[in-house]
């Protein structure tokens, strides 16, 4: 995978993996803007951070997920044990479904969220941001009939979100996926190899209509070109993390490291969070009997979260990042912070992210914004809405079939 | 259906001393013990035709308040007021005794240091003693009770005086090596009065570590350390604290292994409703009361799956291995220990601290000594009913034998062993090779499999720092009470801890009485 020529490389183990994609990513990055992902060389953006989020917007746009954590459990335990470590009730999880869940601590403190895709009655597919193998086997202690395969390196995995990407695999020959709706699995053969080796769901973190499939390394090169062939003329273009930021911010998903400070990462004292406090309580089914941090989260549940992650529309357009928020506009009683916050081109509103004292949500907001015009800093009070609903929820997201194009 | 108040699994002392202390509060009480007879470690069993033994073979902290609360004497209890010598055998027969509070054998310095070092150990354990009996505090929690019994700890601490206090806070964790090299020149004396902090434990002479604070656990009986044994042996203390389970209404049911707790869930939870046998019966309560060990308790008998992952692990993680195994012989007569008149003390054959600690190095690396040290005693002498007329019955406990053999416990390695253990006796004791008739040696793997208790541990779980007080077995299962609602532990793996005490058991059924109202 490496493609390093050098035979004698000292720092070898130091060096950043390059993904099943690299190839043919590595040529798209015209900036070389290259950070890491999980060890993996991984693009910031490729041209241009903002005309890659109007590709996803607007066209459609590829984002490689070989980095991402993806983990089969499997065997006759592999139900009750995923059951008991997420917080949903996974026994409802149909064959071919993928669901979106979290997992706590036993002190009910979030580590991570994450899909798992039911493949077959007795196989799980998770998937993750963060390495999770030691929780994952903490987690399979005293169930006998399971394995767990990380399979992180050797799935290769890429993300085709966008209007147009339904348009596209179609064009590439993927018969039946307009069909596909949100949050399921489907096979189809490939470039004739045996089988159904590529796999497809309708899933993504953009908000928007997307898929996520799934092949081996082997084909992942062969599979890249019949994609982009395909989506020639329907706007195809790679997008970076910064493009991700954007449009997950816009679609009100939590992102670890902004919204979230990972539990079993975090050294002071409940600087880590609750589902609550993420308003993740739809991902909490009480009616389980058992799962980790059942009991924890009861009584956090009972004694309601001190803070509350909201959706803010700020008024003006310079982007509250990193702002206090504060419950008067002389700005002398501080009940908050902005975790995440941007201009939404697509919803053309002053967005955030935001975690506030759950009591002073019933009062007015205020956001204290830092900016700089031509270096110069300037600051101002922005008055903030909360917000509900997402910011982008588009009727095409849920509509099976897509339209066409 | 009858539902019972409360199902205590296990009928060793501390099971049937809880099972008493609720029956008298007017609960109904089914008691479970899977083998044929009751007391577990301390149960007397025949193990060749005519000749019994019990694993515990003397008594050194069994509660006093345990005794009077259950009326023990009225049930046949009959303590002995003097205590067995503690002998330090010596090859040539010159040995060190302590007995009654003196050392002899030793030389004039080490004979004024002792009673300086006995009293300061006394006033120690003294100080601890009511702690024994309390249920501890709960990490994290502030309320009043945990409060109160943390402040009456600082108090009694600080009662000790500014001297005591600070000498009591240096020597806490030391090694016994370096407690018995600042006190005393003798090498036997060091190691047999640094014996009772060792002995049950995966600890040597030069571990940092409890060793003090199990020599304190240990004075916290009748005679402040010295053992002793009730007329009529173990057994006799068996009997009484049966008899008082009888008499206080509980239903005693023995050969009755348990399969499994019943967890059943809803949406209010998970809570334990009862359990099952291995027969496949069923039988349901309000509350199961275990005295099993943790790992047994939770990891087979509930199973993870109903546990929470954090707390799976920590359980799974608890240091049970156990590395005392036991010696019984069946004697022609009674054996002659060089220069012992009549081997009715407590002989320990240890000759230095060095002899301790080499034997624990062999066990460390998965093996055991070619010179093992042991503690002996001749059971018969005390209860003639142990064996046939004129006949006797040897008991000794071997330190350190691994639970987990590197090889495993094969018939030649158990047969290499006892061979070992003869030879070491025989030096000792000339011509007991010829008396023996049967012999039989218990590994820790045995007293797994025998008792039901994992890795063989006397204590259930190693009574180390950190298995101790507030996190035995481990916290959020450290006040009996546990993270499954009608769930809760006696037995040794909980405060105050393991050997014949009664303190998990009298603490266990305080919490649930208190829980109740």
């Amino acid at each position: 995978m490496n493609s390093n020529p050098e035979v004698n490389d000292p720092f070898a183990g130091e060096r950043l993996k390059e993904s099943h994609f690299h190839p043919r990513q590595a040529l798209l990055n015209l900036r070389d803007a290259w950070s890491s992902w999980n060890g993996y060389k991984f693009a910031d953006y490729y041209y241009d951070e903002e005309y890659e989020y109007f590709c996803v917007r607007n066209s459609c746009a590829t984002y490689d997920i070989c980095p991402m954590q993806k983990y089969i459990v499997s065997g006759p335990d592999a139900e009750a044990m995923l059951d008991r470590m997420v917080t949903r009730d996974l026994t409802k999880l149909k064959e071919n479904r993928v669901t979106y869940v979290c997992w706590c601590t036993d002190e009910g403190r979030l580590i991570d969220d994450g899909t798992i895709f039911r493949l077959e009655a007795d196989r799980f597919l998770l998937t993750c941001g963060s390495p999770s193998l030691a929780w994952l086997r903490k987690s399979a202690f005293g169930f006998d009939e399971l394995q767990i395969t990380d399979m992180s390196d050797t799935i290769a995995a890429l993300s085709l979100q966008g209007p147009t990407s339904c348009e596209v695999l179609k064009k590439m020959g993927l018969v039946g996926i307009e069909n596909l709706k949100p949050f399921c699995i489907a096979h189809f053969p490939f470039a004739g190899s045996e089988g159904t080796p590529l796999m497809a769901s309708r899933t993504g973190f953009t908000g928007d209509l997307g898929y996520e499939l799934w092949i081996s390394p082997d084909l992942a090169l062969a599979f890249w070109d019949a994609l982009y062939a395909a989506g020639e003329n329907y706007g195809i273009q790679p997008y970076g993390e910064a493009a991700t930021n954007m449009a997950r911010l816009e679609a009100g998903f939590i992102m670890p490291g902004m919204e979230f400070n990972e539990a079993l990462k975090t050294i002071h004292f409940q600087y880590d969070q609750t589902p609550f406090e993420l308003s993740l309580d739809w991902l909490v089914d009480f009616k389980k009997p058992h799962f980790n941090g059942r009991k924890a989260l009861l009584k956090a549940r009972d004694q309601g979260a001190e803070y509350t992650l909201i959706k803010l529309d700020i008024e003006g357009n310079k982007p509250a990042e990193e702002s206090f928020l504060y419950s008067d506009q002389d700005c002398s009683k501080e009940i908050g912070y902005v975790t995440s916050a941007m201009w939404s081109p697509v919803v053309k509103a002053n967005i955030a992210l935001a975690m506030v004292e759950t009591a002073a949500l019933k009062g007015s907001i205020w956001a204290e914004i830092y900016y700089s015009k031509e270096l110069r800093h300037h600051s101002k009070v922005a008055k903030c809405t909360i917000q509900e609903k997402p910011f982008w929820a588009p009727e095409r997201a849920r509509a099976t079939p897509p339209a066409a194009f | 259906m009858q539902v019972y108040d409360n199902i205590i699994i296990g009928g060793g002392h501390n099971g049937l001393i809880c099972a008493t202390y609720l029956a008298q509060k007017g609960q109904s009480v089914l008691l479970l013990e899977a083998t044929d007879g009751l007391g577990g470690l301390a149960t007397t069993r025949e193990f060749h035709p005519g000749y019994r033994v019990s694993v515990a073979h003397s008594l050194s902290h069994f509660s006093e308040s345990v005794v009077k609360q259950l009326n023990l004497l009225d049930h046949g209890y009959k303590p002995s007021s003097d205590t067995l010598d503690t002998i330090g055998l010596n090859l040539d027969g010159e040995h060190v005794v302590v007995s009654g509070g003196q050392v002899s054998g030793v030389d004039s310095a080490d004979q004024k240091t002792y009673t300086d070092y006995l009293s300061l150990l006394k006033r120690f354990a003294k100080m601890l003693k009511p702690f024994w009996l309390k249920t501890m505090p709960r990490i994290g929690d502030n309320s009043l009770p945990d409060l109160i019994t943390f402040g009456q700890l600082g108090l009694k601490l600080r009662l000790l005086g500014k001297k005591d206090m600070g000498e009591f806070m240096r020597v806490a964790t030391l090694p016994a090596r370096d407690l018995m090299d600042e006190n005393f020149n003798n090498d036997l004396l060091k190691a047999i009065l640094s014996w009772d902090g060792l002995i049950g434990s995966k600890m040597a002479p030069r571990s940092p570590n409890a060793t003090l604070l199990n020599m304190l656990y240990r004075m916290s009986g009748q005679h402040h350390g010295a053992h002793s044994l009730p007329e009529g042996g173990i057994a006799n203390l068996i009997n009484a604290l049966h008899s008082a389970a009888l008499d206080a209404g509980v239903t005693v049911q023995t050969g009755a292994l348990v399969k499994r707790i019943i967890i059943e869930g809803s949406s209010s939870g998970l809570a334990a409703t009862g359990v099952e046998l291995a027969d496949g019966a069923l039988i349901y309560g309000t509350r199961v009361v275990s005295s099993a060990d943790p790992k047994q308790t939770f990891l087979n008998l509930v199973g993870a799956k109903n546990l929470e992952i954090g707390f799976t692990n920590r359980i799974n993680r608890l240091r049970c291995d156990g590395y005392v195994a036991k010696l019984h012989l069946a004697l022609d007569g009674l054996p002659q220990f060089t220069g012992v008149d009549i081997p009715n003390g407590r002989m320990i054959i240890a000759p230095k601290l060095d002899a301790i600690e080499f034997a624990f190095d062999d066990a460390k690396y998965g093996g055991y000594s070619q010179s093992p040290v042991m503690e002996i005693m001749i059971p018969s002498l005390r209860d003639q009913s142990l064996a046939p007329n004129g006949k006797q019955v040897l008991s000794a406990h071997v330190m350190y034998v691994p639970h987990k053999l590197k090889g495993g416990w094969t018939d030649e390695a158990r047969q290499h062993l006892y061979q070992r253990l003869i030879d070491t006796l025989e030096s000792y004791a000339p011509g007991i090779e010829q008396q023996i008739i049967h012999g039989e040696l218990l590994t820790p793997a045995d007293l797994e499999k025998t008792y039901h208790l994992s890795g063989g541990h006397w204590h259930h779980a190693e009574l180390s720092m950190d298995q101790m007080l507030m996190m035995r077995p481990t916290y959020e299962a450290a006040q009996y009470s546990t993270p499954i609602p009608g769930l809760y532990l006696c037995g040794a793996g909980s405060h105050p801890g393991g050997g014949l005490m009664g303190g998990p058991g009298h603490n266990a059924a305080k919490e649930i009485i208190g829980a109740k109202k």
